[in-house]
């Protein structure tokens, strides 16, 4: 049942989801994009949505998701949509609860130990892998199109965006918000 | 280590209210949230000194999950216990719930589709939220210090899980490989300094 494969796979998101909000992209993906709860398409608007409203992208993406996702698959009522809303966004920071509660007075004294700096030393290049792979899984057709017109476009906009974003000091909004401008010119 | 706990006592709906406004008016996710946390708990309420935020923040940097929720849970549990820590981190998801709840009733994904201007302007979007992802890629490589072997891991990592194969596509295993590798290789680089 969808509601309960969401729960698991917002516990797993929650558990796993290190290195920050763009390395727990792939995660997301992984538990709920890949299984076909929802499309890459519906995916990739989330990320935007959640790049222009407050608030981490793994609470917004839990939220939306929850609300999208039962509706995709059998729960039509909009109220199945609130409460898969709701449980998600509870389930995604149980893990953090549990663990603040009966770990952080060990990791307290061991923040400095090998096994705590190990374990980072080692994830750091994974996470750089994780957003690699979220970026990479989103290039396709569903996101850039797959007539010459909207490719070469898509294409553009996306390299412009990179260059916005990594060059200069724009805030992502404003880069979100001239690309749906250019997008209602040019499509 | 003792922790001194600050005579300016945090209620617990003070702290609901304080990470409430953090989570309505920071874009950007944890660490753009880091710095507006400091100056709302250490230098405007005076709930916990500089020292301690930062021992505070290098445990909520350890834990998985979503970073400002942990540094809320942390702070709260540090100053209320079990409860602050709830309040707190229930004050942070809210405002993002309430929106982005509001956002899926009324902007669904058939709406999006359906719509002629919408969907140009999704179109004009999406491409460039994948830019947005590319660019930390970057920052992250360079902060992750990368040397003439170790650059091959994120390749392979995001080789791996874009494969879409089985096992070798789960992000889980390679979080789980990277943790215990690391701390295998450090250990033994510990160990052999010490022997030295």
């Amino acid at each position: 049942m969808i509601f309960l494969r969401l729960i698991l796979s917002y516990l797993i998101i929650g558990l796993f989801g290190f290195g920050g909000g763009y390395a727990m992209l792939s995660l997301i993906q992984n538990q709920i994009v890949t299984p076909g709860w929802i499309s890459d398409k519906m995916f990739t608007d989330i990320v935007a949505i959640s790049q222009m409203t407050p608030g981490p992208i793994g609470i917004n993406s839990a939220t939306y998701i929850g609300y999208v996702a039962p509706q995709a698959n059998g729960f039509p009522s909009p109220l199945w949509g609130v409460l898969g809303s709701v449980v998600c966004t509870l389930v995604v920071v149980v893990p953090s609860f549990v663990l603040v509660t009966y770990t952080s007075r060990i990791i307290r004294r061991h923040h400095e130990s090998a096994v705590i700096k190990g374990m980072f030393a080692g994830l750091r290049p994974v996470v750089v892998g994780l957003i690699a792979s979220a970026a990479l899984l989103l290039m396709n057709a569903d996101n850039f199109g797959s007539d010459a017109y909207q490719l070469t476009w898509s294409i553009t906009l996306c390299v412009a965006g990179f260059c916005a974003v990594y060059f200069t000091k724009i805030h992502p909004i404003w880069i979100i918000l001239a690309a749906g401008l250019a997008g209602f010119v040019i499509f | 280590m003792e922790h001194h706990i600050s005579d300016n006592r945090a209620s617990l709906g003070q702290l609901f209210t304080t990470f409430c406004k953090i989570g309505a008016f920071t874009f950007g996710g944890g660490w753009a949230m880091i710095s507006i946390i400091e100056r709302e708990v250490v230098t405007r309420r005076g709930w916990i000194d500089r020292q301690d935020f930062l021992d505070l923040l290098a445990i909520a940097q350890s834990l998985p999950g979503i970073l400002a929720v942990n540094i809320a849970a942390t702070l709260g549990d540090n100053l209320r216990g079990r409860r602050g820590s709830v309040a707190a981190a229930l004050g942070t998801i809210l405002p993002s719930f309430v929106i982005i709840l509001a956002i899926a009733m009324f902007l669904t994904p058939d709406m999006i589709n359906g719509n002629p201007t919408l969907s140009a302007i999704f179109k004009g979007i999406r491409p460039v939220v994948v830019a947005l992802i590319i660019a930390p890629v970057i920052s992250a490589a360079r902060a992750a210090k990368l040397n003439r072997f170790t650059w091959a891991i994120p390749v392979v990592v995001a080789l791996a899980i874009w494969s879409g194969l089985p096992v070798v596509s789960s992000p889980i295993l390679w979080i789980a490989l990277g943790g215990a590798m690391g701390i295998l290789v450090f250990a033994k680089a510990m160990k052999n300094q010490a022997q030295k």
